[in-house]
């Protein structure tokens, strides 16, 4: 039998034998995840010599990090752009668009007002309201890397979902904070 | 084995010996051990039938150390040189044990972590857990006959890095080969799933001694899968006896009493507490040292009452571990009560209210965690499992690094699959910078003065340069265990410094070799003994697996390297019956080293076969 070589540079998408697409297949990427790591994982080299434990651990440790990066529309639209040799700029690019920035000055004073308030209401709206901002911002991404292939666009799209995922984090932290 | 099956057909792994491994739950309250025993979890019990091991050390006078019910039945005689719930010190530094006041023991504080002054000397938190590892050990190798493989430990799913290290710390003093720290409530998952063949998400609520854990996990086709894990390393039944110890105290006008009354009067508060899951009341009743006595009734009423808010403590964590999950309520298929504080009528029936299903209770919360640890250990130690799973578990708490203000920058987020790696860029903020000093936090808090400190270190060798130029590149591995490792390099100057910590509070090799002379002449003899049983068991494991992976695939490699692998196999071979621990750990390193190119084609093959694999089901799609 010939070894095929798998190479552990290859990319995340091929890694799990899915298309170089920002629109994937969830089922399908869950499925080979859990393949992969039943044949990578610590648990089925601790009984076996160092170095096989060792390469095990690298290997888990990155099929990991891969599921991680395309879960998320964010992480996965940065990685497909850099895969593709276009930087996001999402620390230094801060010129968004006015109405953006307008509208997140107002999601950050209804979280202020919904944290003062300790209005688990106003959360629970806002929260709703981010998700959907956030599918269309996905559908938009989808739309500029499969279709269009217009990455300066993209980029855009992907600094925004940055901003989105930030306000997200902070609705969380809000959640958590009042029910202490 | 367990790992490659891509064996050609008619080419299978040889049988092999079952090898002895066990699961070990080393509880606040209560220890067990359990093994896999044809196939089935069973846990091991003592010559006089007893499955619990009382987590209670005691140490006297002329050295000697009692673990279980006889140090138990001295508590309320010799309080100060009995430990109890010593879990609750477990990486703990004295600022962390608010509630210490009320215990009644002479705590010496220390760097990283508290300690206990005893009759018998100063003991840190890892001796006397080692010494209840230490009668497990030997309860299980009695009763298996032969020298353990290794063990799994439980640990609470929400312990921190300092508690897992000082738990894996405990186990090696014992002379325990940890086969992997595993998270209480997924091992009690395991224990149920396997049990049932579920599919579906289930929560784990477990309370149990001195600590609440709550997890969230999907288990699907044999994947054990954690999705988020949330709790309180601090929260358990100690509390609720506390809370009627302090009604019993007020209701009898007391207030500063010895240590012993303390001891005596917390005992009968659990006691009390274990009635009133039968009955509706209960009566208290004590004598006190000064001739006082103490007589309260107390109704399950009062009981519910004054622990309601420890209730609330527990349901917060929980709505956060299914916000986490990004799941609801109504997701969850079933309920998973573990640990003995289950058994509360109150904590049953607030789980039920809010899962608005009725928890399962049919496995023995006491048990189950320790039935599960062995099924995993069995798995671990290579013995072939009838089905094939896996586990993927989570860190419980988010990992980072302080930067400018004293705020914390999260470099891996809480509920991350593990093994797991994060690396993040740093730079320096003054002109000509050499140095850079990391601190390592763990929590959820925005200021580090608010999280668990758990490193410092400092990069050195940073070329001089413009501020803001440098890049410091800093990477966070947490390995299966739970455990961190942080390294920082600079990477722009393409000189690259590099360091690898261990938290401060975790022993070194010396400290174990230190800690062990300390012990007396036949306890040196022993460990002697065992560390050259341990090199022998693990240089036939070695030996046995190479020499499957040959059989299987030596196919991989050509002519001169076999003969090398099989030269070195050799050398170990004649060795490894002889006494010569030293020669036996080298030969060891020999054969791992000329296997290395070996198992990296291994991997190669496997990894493209699981490849190959995706492309079939693609295609039957």
């Amino acid at each position: 039998m010939l070894p095929i070589s798998a190479d552990f540079q290859q990319d995340y998408f091929s890694l799990f034998g899915l298309p170089l697409r920002f629109q994937l297949d969830r089922n399908a990427l869950e499925q080979h995840y859990r393949t992969l790591q039943t044949q990578v994982h610590p648990d089925k080299f601790s009984h076996l010599s160092q170095s096989e434990q060792r390469l095990s651990m690298q290997w888990a440790t990155r099929v990991n990090e891969a599921y991680q990066t395309l879960c998320s529309p964010l992480a996965r639209g940065r990685y497909l752009l850099s895969l593709h040799g276009v930087d996001t700029q999402e620390e230094t690019n801060t010129a968004m668009p006015l109405d953006f920035l307008m509208e997140q000055m107002e999601l950050r004073e209804v979280l202020e007002a919904a944290r003062r308030n300790k209005d688990m209401a106003a959360l629970d709206n806002m929260e709703a309201r981010v998700k959907l901002t956030v599918n269309e911002l996905q559908q938009q991404l989808a739309l500029e890397l499969d279709e269009k292939q217009d990455y300066a666009t993209a980029s855009g799209l992907v600094r925004k979902l940055k901003f989105m995922e930030k306000i997200a984090e902070e609705i969380g932290a809000a959640f958590d904070e009042l029910d202490s | 084995m367990a790992l490659l099956q891509i064996a050609e057909p008619g080419l299978s792994a040889a049988p092999h010996q079952h090898r002895l491994a066990v699961g070990i739950d080393l509880g606040t309250t209560n220890s067990l051990v359990a093994t896999v025993r044809n196939g089935i979890s069973v846990v091991l019990n003592d010559d006089d039938g007893a499955a619990l091991l009382p987590s209670v050390v005691r140490y006297t006078v002329d050295g000697s150390v009692q673990v279980g019910l006889p140090a138990q039945a001295a508590q309320n005689a010799d309080p100060q040189n009995t430990i109890v719930s010593v879990k609750r010190f477990m990486g703990r530094g004295l600022k962390d044990v608010g509630d210490v006041v009320d215990l009644p023991y002479r705590v010496v504080d220390a760097p990283g972590m508290l300690q206990l002054r005893t009759v018998a000397g100063v003991k840190s938190p890892v001796e006397v857990s080692a010494e209840i590892l230490k009668v497990l050990r030997d309860r299980a190798e009695r009763s298996l006959g032969g020298a353990l493989v290794g063990a799994v430990i439980t640990v609470p799913a929400y312990f921190d890095d300092a508690q897992r290290q000082a738990t894996k710390d405990a186990a090696r003093l014992a002379g325990i080969n940890v086969l992997r720290l595993l998270n209480e409530p997924t091992a009690a998952a395991i224990a149920y799933g396997l049990d049932n063949a579920s599919e579906g998400v289930y929560a784990v609520y477990d309370l149990g001694g001195g600590t609440f854990d709550i997890s969230i996990l999907r288990l699907s086709k044999g994947v054990f899968e954690v999705l988020a894990t949330n709790g309180d390393s601090a929260l358990g039944g100690d509390d609720f006896d506390q809370r009627i110890y302090c009604w019993t105290l007020e209701k009898s006008g007391l207030s500063q009493l010895s240590a012993n009354d303390t001891r005596l009067l917390l005992t009968h508060a659990r006691a009390a507490k274990e009635q009133l899951s039968e009955h509706g009341q209960t009566q208290l009743t004590a004598v006190l040292s000064g001739g006082e006595v103490v007589d309260v009734t107390l109704t399950r009423e009062d009981f519910y009452a004054m622990t309601q808010n420890l209730l609330a403590r527990t349901l917060q964590p929980t709505r956060r571990a299914l916000r986490d999950a990004k799941l609801g309520v109504d997701d969850v298929r079933g309920v998973v009560m573990v640990g003995g504080s289950t058994r509360m009528p109150q904590v049953q029936r607030a789980v039920a209210e809010y899962f608005k299903q009725t928890p399962l209770t049919n496995l023995d919360p006491d048990k189950v965690v320790a039935l599960g640890a062995a099924i995993q250990a069995n798995v671990l130690a290579g013995n072939r499992s009838a089905d094939d799973w896996l586990l993927l578990d989570v860190i419980p708490l988010s990992l980072g690094i302080e930067t400018m203000g004293g705020l914390v920058e999260k470099i891996m987020p809480r509920n991350s699959t593990i093994p797991s790696a994060r690396a993040q860029e740093f730079t320096t903020y003054k002109d000509g910078q050499t140095a850079m000093s990391i601190h390592v936090v763990q929590g959820e808090r925005e200021l580090v003065s608010d999280c668990r400190s758990l490193a410092k270190f400092e990069l050195r060798g940073i070329p001089p340069m413009v501020a803001g130029s440098a890049r410091i590149r800093v990477t966070f591995q947490v390995d299966a265990d739970g455990l961190l490792n942080v390294s920082a390099r600079e990477t722009n100057s393409g000189i690259e410094s590099a360091v690898t910590v261990k938290p401060a509070y975790g022993l070194q090799e010396d400290d174990i070799t230190r800690m062990l002379q300390d012990g007396n002449q036949y306890a040196r003899d022993d460990m002697l003994a065992r560390a050259l049983r341990e090199q022998q068991t693990e240089a036939r494991q070695l030996l046995e697996a190479v020499d499957n992976a040959l059989a299987q695939d030596g196919a991989l490699l050509d002519e001169p390297a076999i003969r090398q692998i099989r030269t070195c196999m050799n050398d170990l071979s004649s060795i490894v019956d002889g006494g010569d621990h030293g020669a036996i750990k080298h030969s060891i390193e020999a054969l791992n080293q000329a296997t290395v190119n070996f198992a990296q084609k291994r991997m190669d093959q496997s990894v493209a076969s699981a490849l190959k694999g995706h492309k079939l089901s693609e295609l039957e799609n």
